[in-house]
């Protein structure tokens, strides 16, 4: 697993790192059971410090991600692989949609801006029923 | 309390009517890593200098791991400081040899590892060393003492790209391994934004933001506002810190009540809002620039 942050960026590198880490589980470039590297190897390797990275791998055990075993470390939990196999799933309902847009003639913006749309639309579904 | 390494409260000081420290409190916790960010003449040697207790405050009080800084406290520091001014005609061998003895807590493990990392020659004398190899050379010795916080001014002035990433890569070890506190002075936005976990930054000798980096970079947003029929006269409400004009837009740094001002905002007639994330270096350029 390659990572790479952007100290200079806007978004914090513990952010960063969490979106990275997910997206090489995403990739399968991380698997179930596998060992993500210890928090100081990954602190000295990207000079950033310790701290960060163990505030990402503790926000990623909080979202179920990865299991943080005392003594020897942070793995990628079961859990987080099933989520896997959906968004793979997923991925290829997005392509086929993407691809047909495409066809019908309509722009990337048109597509983000329908995507958007109706995400937003979903949101204030939730919200209308959440003030129910 | 004791959870700080370095307290301040209230420093004032000034030398010959000039004020350099305004009411400068500060608190740097165990274990973090603080970068202390200021324009030059700004008051970051004279507070180093207070903190070490080379000088002393007009008024308020710094402590260190709870006390005052006495002898005894002061040997608990590892420093560096701007002027790497060392004893000329000693080699990197001697000042080593010679520091040691005044330490009881000497680490030789860790002596052998900054000579070995830092690529150090032993035999050759002070003023034969590049400027980057003085700077490393104070660092082994600041770190080998055994210290628990590290002062350092300026640690990276004057090095090259490759060897400020040795240094930078060096520190985040030693506090990986050692806990050690790091209180670094830098003008280097970008190193700072890399390995700190905190930072302070102050203008005209007192401290205008501080807190983690993170959660600096998560609350300030920079909010910019179009209006359509030119700028107009407004009475922000509370929040909105710095305030620019740049033709027909307006742009805000917050740090809080972000919702409160982009409220406002949309609620003016003819106009577009947006906000963003902030870096380091905008959060800083605005703080220190505007006043």
């Amino acid at each position: 697993m390659i990572i790479r942050v952007n100290p200079s960026s806007a978004t914090p590198i513990y952010l960063q790192l969490m979106e990275q880490i997910k997206h090489a589980i995403e990739t399968c470039a991380l698997q179930a059971g596998e060992q993500l590297p210890t928090m100081r190897k990954l602190a000295v390797e990207l000079v950033i410090n310790p701290n960060t990275v163990i505030r990402a791998y503790r926000e990623l055990e909080r979202e179920g991600i990865v299991e943080i075993r005392h003594g020897s470390g942070a793995f990628v939990s079961e859990s987080a692989t099933r989520r896997t196999k959906i968004s793979l799933k997923a991925q290829s309902v997005m392509q086929s949609a993407v691809d047909r847009l495409t066809a019908a003639g309509l722009s990337e913006d048109e597509i983000r801006r329908l995507m958007e749309n109706e995400l937003a639309q979903l949101r204030a579904a939730e919200q209308s029923g959440r003030d129910k | 309390m004791t959870d700080l390494a370095i307290e301040a409260i209230g420093l004032r000081k000034s030398f010959k009517g000039q004020q350099a420290l305004a009411g400068l409190d500060l608190a740097v916790p165990q274990g973090s890593i603080f970068g202390f960010l200021g324009r030059n003449g700004a008051g970051k040697t004279t507070t180093i200098r207070i903190l070490m207790g080379f000088a002393k405050a007009d008024e308020g009080s710094a402590r260190i791991f709870g006390s005052f800084p006495v002898a005894e406290i002061r040997r608990r520091i590892g420093f560096v400081t701007e002027d790497k001014e060392l004893y000329p005609y000693m080699t990197v061998a001697d000042v080593i040899r010679f520091t040691r003895p005044f330490f009881p807590k000497w680490r030789d493990d860790l002596e052998r590892r900054y000579l070995r990392t830092f690529d150090l020659p032993p035999n050759k004398k002070i003023p034969h060393l590049s400027k980057g190899m003085r700077s490393k050379l104070m660092l082994l010795l600041a770190v080998s003492r055994g210290a628990e916080l590290l002062i350092l001014d300026e640690p990276t002035d004057g090095l090259d790209p490759a060897a400020i990433e040795e240094v930078l890569r060096e520190l985040i070890a030693l506090a990986a391994s050692e806990g050690t506190t790091i209180f670094f002075s830098s003008h280097q936005l970008a190193e700072v934004e890399q390995i700190a976990s905190h930072i302070v930054i102050i203008d005209k000798g007192r401290a205008v933001v501080t807190g983690t980096l993170d959660d600096l970079k998560k609350r300030y947003q920079r909010i910019s506002i179009v209006f359509a029929d030119g700028v107009r006269d407004i009475r922000w409400v509370d929040g909105a810190e710095h305030i620019r004009q740049e033709g027909r837009m307006i742009s805000i740094l917050a740090g809080r009540n972000i919702e409160g001002i982009i409220a406002q905002a949309r609620s003016l007639p003819r106009t577009t809002v947006e906000s963003h994330s902030v870096t380091l270096k905008e959060l800083f350029l605005d703080h220190v620039r505007t006043n």
